[in-house]
């Protein structure tokens, strides 16, 4: 069933890159150009990254850097590693039975893949969203407040403040502020995005990762989850994963495109889209293969 | 237009025939059973006509006789000759009546088959008289004289408005004194006696720990000395009061004009059923179901009430879902999240789910094995030297009953969490765990609460079987008449060494134990209906427990 909405998203984005042939990335009012990787400062390091599901080698070696304070997108056709990539960066990975990771993934000059790096603190720190709404089963206040409380947060002013600021800037506060103390599973789909987004960002995370974040979405939904991106963009650094072009596009400023657990190429994501250099990213973004 | 066998098979409209037809007929056959048994049980409480008639008896002499018909079946003639009664011509058949004749002490039994043939001038006197009495059950018959301290003072010939008020009033002041003297019987004898024995252990305490010197005696004895005063104040209450209560007295006389004389102190509550209207017979009724529920049995159960069965069947079901749901949960916990899945838990899955298929009197036969004697033996050894040879948890009793049964139902409760923590969606889990919470943050704080109406399911599962469960207990701790509740105002208030009364054995004891067949018949049922309750109410409780945890955690649609 998803996997069909899948096919069907990518030939309604075939159709549409077939149409413009390239994206007008200016017009749409980014304004990254003159981003240059060289300038960056890391956040993370990946170091000749290879992943094993059992015998089968799904990441064939990836080098990269997921610059500081910018947006990252991952795109690419289904199945090409790019939410296993991600899932490597705060290694929920783990969770996946008979996974097995070569190589090394730093962060402030640390490899998370160490023996002494405690993985809940690394959690904390890399912040992740999945592509379904998961909000837990609690009040849309005890949600947010739940990362707080696990670090043992207990002051109540300190979680007041927290949470508030948390759904300001996930653009939630005005519409739930009266119900804070209702269940967060009254709410709309988008709604419970932006939620989840807060839940992740009020443990302060340095790097956030959203995997596919909007694909369950509606397109305002979408839309606003797109702009909160662009906010965020501020103070955290983000990484995302998406299967929309326009929106990888859209909102970010470096843009990698993986094909069969390669990185094929990494760079500005004017650049990348309106002058790929590899033939496989421009089959690719033009709509040839998908 | 003919539809062929084939397309009404393939329409699959036979199929649903067939399941609402299966469903239909167990609702028949629950509903059935339920008002079977109420209609007996609840029957038991209303009080019947006492009928008068002359029964003659070919070949004697006629001799009145009254009572409550309880029961009537048709009897072949056939069968009746071969008796040797022999009915008259044409009449195939004969109606015979089970009559509740009462008045044990005199006629020997409560019970009487006769033929309605040998009946005949058949009345129902308003004044018939019922008697409950403490002992002997019921009296029917007519007042004649109430005497107060021996003296005559009403005589019903003579002033029978004077008689029935007089009657009224010495019978409530000796029920009042009989209730007072119970409630010094049970609670405050009961107390002095509960604190002598603790003394007795205590002395017995010093001396084998080599310690009974006088000086640790001393004020032991002194307590003693307090306690025995305390006693025999009293017991010098309780006399005046027994001659209180049997001061005054009444004359009663049976369907034959044999007389008798009651103390009113034997007298549980009398009534006049043929005078009774609806309405004071809907109030009597609910006086005898009150009784039935709230009060202690009498007479070898077969009279009075069964609220220790009660107390003893709840107390026992809750104590082992206190026991039952933290090891089921803990064990389920483990197997499902932190075991490693392969072979061997598959096989200790398996193992436990065959565990509820082993029948209970195993259970029992292991309880009594390994808890009472095992274990009981040694924590009697260890802890409770003073009071053997007599053993304190050595024997059968009530903490022993709710484990062995904790036990029985334990893979009830593994199997349901076990179930529900499978259920809970992983990207829940995953969303935890990315918010920098380990692994058992994760179970605490999202997936136990998440997975706890199934928890509860498992629990409501427990407890149906356990309510219902009656052979093992019969090894392990019931009794059919338990002195005293095992949760009471005596120090250490919950005696989980003590035994109880249980609901279950109680129909048992009373359908199969019991000298008196058809006076308990009625009860077995009143009592079977009243089981069923229990177990629907403590599993209602349960539901509606799951049901808010259910809402409180509704998972998400995924």
């Amino acid at each position: 069933m998803q996997k069909q909405t899948e096919e069907q998203n990518m030939t309604a984005e075939t159709q549409n890159t077939n149409k413009s042939h390239s994206f007008n990335v200016s017009a749409m009012g980014r304004e990254n150009k003159g981003l240059n990787m060289a300038q960056e400062e890391a956040a993370l390091t990946v170091k000749n990254l290879k992943l094993f599901y059992g015998e089968k080698e799904a990441l064939h070696g990836v080098d990269m850097i997921i610059p500081k304070k910018r947006v990252t997108a991952f795109i690419g056709p289904s199945g090409c590693g790019k939410s296993t990539l991600l899932r490597c960066f705060n290694r929920m990975n783990d969770l996946v039975e008979g996974c097995r990771i070569d190589g090394e993934i730093l962060l402030d000059n640390q490899n998370i893949y160490d023996k002494s790096v405690d993985v809940a603190e690394l959690r904390r720190r890399v912040g992740m969203v999945f592509q379904k709404p998961n909000p837990f089963p609690k009040t849309i206040y005890e949600n947010v407040a739940y990362g707080l409380r696990i670090q043992g947060v207990t002051k109540k002013r300190v979680i007041d403040e927290t949470v508030e600021w948390a759904l300001r800037s996930s653009a939630l506060w005005d519409e739930v502020k009266d119900r804070l103390h209702e269940s967060a599973l009254g709410m709309s789909g988008g709604q419970q995005q932006r939620l989840v987004i807060a839940r992740t960002i009020a443990v302060k995370p340095e790097v956030l990762l959203l995997d596919e974040p909007a694909s369950a979405l509606d397109p305002i939904s979408t839309l606003k989850i797109e702009e909160l991106i662009h906010e965020l963009k501020n103070d955290f650094t983000i990484a995302i994963v998406t299967h929309n072009m326009q929106q990888a596009a859209r909102v970010s400023d470096y843009t990698a495109f993986m094909y069969m657990g390669d990185l094929i190429e990494f760079g500005n994501t004017d650049e990348l889209f309106t002058n790929p250099s590899k033939k496989k990213t421009e089959d690719y973004i033009t709509g040839r293969y998908g | 237009m003919r539809v062929s066998l084939k397309d009404w098979f393939k329409s699959g409209s036979p199929w649903i025939w067939l399941n609402a037809g299966a469903v239909a007929i167990s609702m028949i056959m629950v509903i059935g059973l339920l008002i079977f048994i109420a209609i007996r049980g609840l029957g038991h409480f209303w009080p019947g006509q006492i009928m008068q008639a002359t029964y003659t008896l070919p070949g004697e002499t006629p001799v009145l006789i009254a009572g409550e018909i309880t029961d009537t079946e048709m009897v072949p003639a056939r069968q009746l000759e071969a008796m040797g009664i022999v009915l008259p011509e044409g009449q195939l058949e004969a109606k015979r009546i089970l009559l509740k004749v009462g008045n044990r002490d005199i006629y020997g039994s409560d019970f009487r088959w006769v033929l309605e043939n040998h009946l005949s001038n058949i009345t129902y006197p308003k004044d018939m008289l019922s008697l409950e009495r403490h002992e002997w059950g019921n009296f029917y018959g007519n007042l004649k004289t109430v005497k107060a301290a021996g003296e005559v003072v009403a005589d019903v010939a003579s002033d029978e408005a004077k008689a029935r008020e007089l009657f009224a009033k010495y019978f409530a002041e000796s029920a009042a004194i009989h209730a007072e003297l119970l409630k010094i019987q049970k609670h405050d004898i009961g107390g002095i006696n509960y604190a002598l024995e603790r003394l007795r252990l205590k002395e017995r305490g010093l001396e084998l720990k080599g310690e009974k010197t006088p000086e640790n005696l001393a004020p032991l004895e002194a307590e003693r000395a307090e306690l025995e005063a305390e006693y025999n104040a009293m017991q010098g209450k309780m006399s005046e009061l027994y001659a209180n209560e049997n001061k005054n007295s009444f004359t009663v006389v049976e369907a034959n004009g044999r007389e008798q004389e009651y103390p009113f102190a034997k007298i549980v509550r009398f009534y006049r059923p043929n005078e009774m209207g609806l309405f004071a017979k809907i109030k009597h009724y609910f006086s005898k179901v009150g009784e039935f529920l709230f009060d202690d049995p009498r007479e070898a159960n077969t009279e009075g009430g069964v609220f220790p069965a009660i107390y003893g069947t709840v107390l026992m079901v809750v104590l082992m879902s206190v026991m039952v749901t933290p090891f089921g949960v803990i064990a389920a916990v483990y197997l499902r999240e932190y075991a490693k899945q392969g072979l061997l838990t598959q096989i200790i899955r398996v193992a436990v789910n065959n565990l509820a298929g082993v029948p209970s009197i195993v259970y029992g036969v292991f309880g009594l094995g390994f808890f009472v004697y095992f274990l009981g033996g040694s924590v009697d050894a260890l802890f409770f030297p003073e009071a053997l040879p007599s053993p304190t948890f050595g024997t059968g009793g009530l903490l022993w009953a709710s484990i062995t049964l904790a036990l029985l139902t334990l893979p009830v409760v593994i199997v349901a969490t076990e179930e529900g923590l499978a259920r809970i969606p992983r990207s829940i889990r995953e969303g935890s765990l990315a918010l920098g919470a380990t692994k058992f943050e994760t179970l605490m704080r999202v997936v136990l609460p998440m997975a706890s109406p199934a928890m509860m399911t498992g629990v409501i599962l427990a407890v149906a079987r356990a309510a219902g469960e009656v052979a093992p207990l019969m090894l392990v701790g019931v009794v059919k008449l338990a002195p005293s509740l095992p949760l009471d105002g005596n120090y250490p208030f919950l005696h989980l060494d003590q035994k109880f009364m249980h609901l279950g054995f109680h129909i048992y004891d009373v359908g199969f134990q019991s000298p008196n067949v058809e006076a308990a018949r009625p009860l077995v049922y009143a009592t079977a209906l009243l089981l069923v309750a229990v177990i629907a109410l403590l599993n209602l409780s349960a539901i509606a427990i799951r049901n808010h945890l259910r809402e409180k955690y509704k998972a998400l649609e995924m």
